[in-house]
């Protein structure tokens, strides 16, 4: 791997290679000392044009744990409304010998421009670009995942994937960047994916996916999922009609005290309920759920670490395990001698 | 390197060409003798009636068209000359084997006024690689608020035809209506680009299957489709005449067909781009992909081919459209919509109707150039290829293969999807009103500009 730009072109191997270095990662972090001397005198810059604290100091930590120099280059607002533009700002940190680019963005796509563009050298790691991926919480999701479904089958979780696992993801699959990079990883890895959420919030197209999609969030809990996923609901969606209020969204596609109960009901003792943060409490969870056993956003984020650690492991350290380059096929043009 | 107008001589004892042994419209071989401005001879008849001081050009395995007549070129002067001027322009036109185009009216004065629409003609006089025809904006500004002076536009030096609000939707709907019965008066058509713009706010790329993977908004068919609806009714409930711009969608192609056959007096274009390229390749994220209406799916392309092939679509219309390099080197949403398309047309539309058998040389003609000039109400283009008639023609070699390079180009625009591709094709000669602004694939000499007194003649020869 070059760079970590999404889960869609991410091979089962190269993930599981992922998930595994991350368990030799939250060794470390076990440690008194938290430090490894991997990625001594290699710079990690990140690049963020979007608000995310949470993310960038995952990352943060993530490359100082590797004894990587870490330079933070808040860049909020789009490049155009700045003046300067992506590619300047790119060889502004190719000329300060930037080794590896941790990119959030606004605009789906930013960071495989920013990869393929020849702007600069560095490897790139997609912090969340726009409404496509993110790939990171994906991993940590899928991490996060594996460890829970080795615990409850007795197993230990590296070299495991996450086949015989239902994982159930619910709201605004439209805008999501977490959900359109868990669809791909964990079906790469093996689990069956549902989708649940407002025809609204579902995009045209989800047809071509590899999962099955429902209306109904509680006929997708009777589905008898192991994870369920709920994705953060953004305020501005009220006001383009993706749905006619809150509290009637919140009714139809929360994960209320009632749904948390009807898990019990359902005998489902071991699903977990995961959220990539920040939750809205009381919109698209219950404080209830987001506090039970079953909750696992604090492991998300202890999770998130290790996972970036061995991301920027991997790709700046190089793998000795590294496969053959994924395949980028563009059918490009209408094949030839194509005719209707 | 603008010739001045003093060294030139008179278009009318310009040199006389006699072409030996070209295939007409693909067909039948045959001599043709260029002379003022005409074809004057054609046949046996032309190498006796030939001048001493004639130049010969062997066309020998080469195949005479008309020249090809763009309705949809931005050549973006005034304003944008760092994108292209109309020097520039026209000379990409010329090589591409075009003898007219149309310069939309989204220039920086808005083509809204007699007197911006004469700039841009006396521009195209001046520069001589091909006629200028200016697009005359149907609202001030584009502001989709208030008609411009139409009827100014037609009545001036440029004796504008064309309207279109192109780049924006004429979306209101009695706007549009009063448009369409306005421009009855002077024969005008209203040109639009059909774009429902509350169902494309944001929009970035084709809506299907590969958006919901990309995570970029969608510009949904319908939203084209729609539009194109609402319009054939109001053509006919009005008795206008109607041209669709840059139809893209499988959809669009049936309304179009179901209009015709209820009698609607609607014709169509398409882009060289949508006969060829998908949606798939947004995947790169390369915004060179990046255009309005979007790259559509391969089922698409195919009702596209077969509109055109079948006579729905009535026309090519490039959409030439170039942009500087830094709206292009950026991120997709922040990069400007449009490709150029002068100097890849013809191979491009070989490609993907010629050697495909959807259509010979003649449907080719009629495709790029009869038809268009029927639509921009051009008497003098797209004629046939017979004694007597003005001399706007090419010489294309079909067995030519090329691969496109962008930075090669005439145009300032750097923006070509087709970059890299080998393509079938290549216009090796342009004469524009019997003068030859490109021989052998290379520029030759702008058309020397008309005195004054000439100067209806030279667009009605």
């Amino acid at each position: 791997m070059k760079h970590l730009l999404s889960t869609h072109d991410l091979s089962a191997r190269n993930a599981l290679r992922l998930l595994d270095v991350a368990e030799e990662m939250a060794a470390v972090g076990d440690r008194e000392i938290k430090k490894l001397p991997a990625l001594r005198g290699r710079t990690v810059v990140n690049l963020f044009f979007e608000d995310s604290t949470r993310t960038r100091i995952s990352f943060e930590a993530a490359a100082k744990r590797l004894s990587a120099d870490v330079i933070n280059f808040a860049a909020k607002g789009s490049s155009v409304s700045k003046g300067e533009s992506l590619k300047d700002t790119a060889q502004t940190l190719e000329a300060m010998s930037a080794d590896a680019v941790v990119i959030r963005h606004p605009a789906s796509g930013a960071p495989a421009r920013l990869a393929a563009s020849g702007w600069i050298d560095a490897a790139v790691v997609n912090a969340g670009d726009g409404t496509h991926e993110h790939p990171t919480q994906a991993l940590l999701d899928a991490f996060t995942l594996r460890r829970h479904w080795a615990r409850v089958g007795g197993t230990p979780s590296a070299g495991t994937d996450l086949t015989g696992m239902k994982v159930l993801i619910v709201g605004d699959v439209l805008h999501s960047r977490v959900a359109r990079s868990n669809v791909w990883l964990l079906t790469t890895l093996g689990a069956e994916v549902l989708l649940a959420g407002p025809p609204t919030l579902l995009p045209i197209g989800v047809g071509a996916w590899p999962c099955t999609v429902h209306y109904d969030l509680d006929d997708a809990l009777a589905q008898r999922p192991d994870a369920v996923m709920m994705l953060r609901l953004q305020a501005e969606r009220m006001n383009a009609a993706f749905f006619p209020s809150t509290r009637e969204y919140s009714r139809r596609w929360g994960f209320d005290d009632g749904r948390l109960a009807l898990l019990d009901a359902l005998g489902l003792d071991d699903t977990v309920v995961m959220h990539p943060g920040p939750m809205n409490r009381g919109l698209e969870i219950s404080s209830a759920a987001a506090d039970s056993p079953r909750s696992t956003v604090l492991a998300q984020v202890r999770n998130g670490v290790s996972v970036r650690m061995a991301a920027l492991y991997l790709l700046l350290a190089g793998d000795p395990h590294d496969d053959v380059p994924e395949q980028h096929d563009l059918p490009a043009l209408i094949p030839e001698g194509r005719t209707p | 390197m603008t010739t001045t107008t003093s060294t030139r001589t008179s278009a009318r004892t310009g040199t006389a060409y006699l072409i030996r042994g070209g295939s007409l419209l693909g067909r039948g071989v045959e001599d043709l003798l260029v002379r003022d401005g005409r074809i004057a001879a054609v046949g046996s008849a032309a190498a006796s009636g030939a001048p001493q001081d004639a130049v010969t050009i062997d066309a020998d395995g080469l195949v005479v068209l008309p020249g090809m007549v763009d309705l949809h070129t931005h050549l973006r002067e005034p304003g944008r000359e760092d994108a292209e001027t109309v020097e520039t322009g026209s000379r990409a036109a010329a090589l591409g084997g075009f003898t007219a185009v149309h310069a939309m009216a989204n220039s920086s004065p808005v083509a809204d006024t007699a007197g911006v629409v004469e700039q841009v003609y006396r521009l195209g006089l001046a520069s001589g690689w091909v006629e200028v025809r200016p697009v005359g904006a149907v609202t001030v500004g584009l502001g989709g608020e208030r008609l411009a002076e139409l009827g100014a536009m037609a009545e001036s030096r440029a004796g504008v035809r064309v309207f279109s609000d192109d780049g924006i939707c004429v979306s209101d709907p009695v706007l549009m209506r009063r448009a369409l019965e306005y421009v009855k008066a002077f024969d005008g058509v209203i040109a639009q680009h059909a774009q429902e713009p509350r169902l494309t706010e944001g929009a970035q790329m084709n809506e299907g299957d590969v958006s919901a993977v990309l995570g970029l908004a969608g510009w949904p068919a319908v939203a084209e489709e729609s539009i194109i609806a609402r319009d054939v009714l109001l053509a006919q409930h009005v008795g206008s005449r109607l041209h669709v711009c840059h139809v893209s969608t499988a959809g669009s192609v049936e309304i179009i067909r179901w209009a015709k056959a209820r009698g609607i007096d609607v014709t169509a274009e398409v882009t060289p781009h949508h006969l060829l390229l998908t949606d798939e390749l947004v995947r790169s994220y390369d915004p060179v992909y990046k255009v309005n209406p979007p790259l559509r799916t391969p089922d698409d392309v195919t009702a596209l081919r077969a509109a055109l092939a079948d006579g729905t679509i009535d026309a090519v219309g490039t959409d030439h459209a170039p942009h500087p390099s830094e709206h292009k080197e950026c991120e997709w949403a922040q990069a400007a919509m449009g490709m150029t398309g002068l100097e890849t047309a013809l191979s491009v539309v070989q490609h993907a109707m010629v050697d495909t058998g959807l259509l010979d040389w003649e449907g080719f003609a009629r495709v790029t150039s009869v038809t268009p000039a029927r639509i921009g109400r051009l008497g003098h283009q797209g004629r046939p290829l017979a004694a007597g008639e003005p001399a706007n023609l090419i010489l294309v070699d079909p067995a030519a293969r090329w691969t496109v390079d962008p930075t090669t180009m005439a145009t300032k625009g750097r923006n070509s999807p087709f970059r890299g591709l080998q393509l079938p094709g290549s216009v090796r000669a342009t004469f524009y009103a019997g003068h030859a602004t490109v021989l052998d694939g290379r520029l030759a000499t702008p058309r020397p500009v008309p005195a004054a007194d000439e100067e209806a003649p030279a667009w009605n020869l």
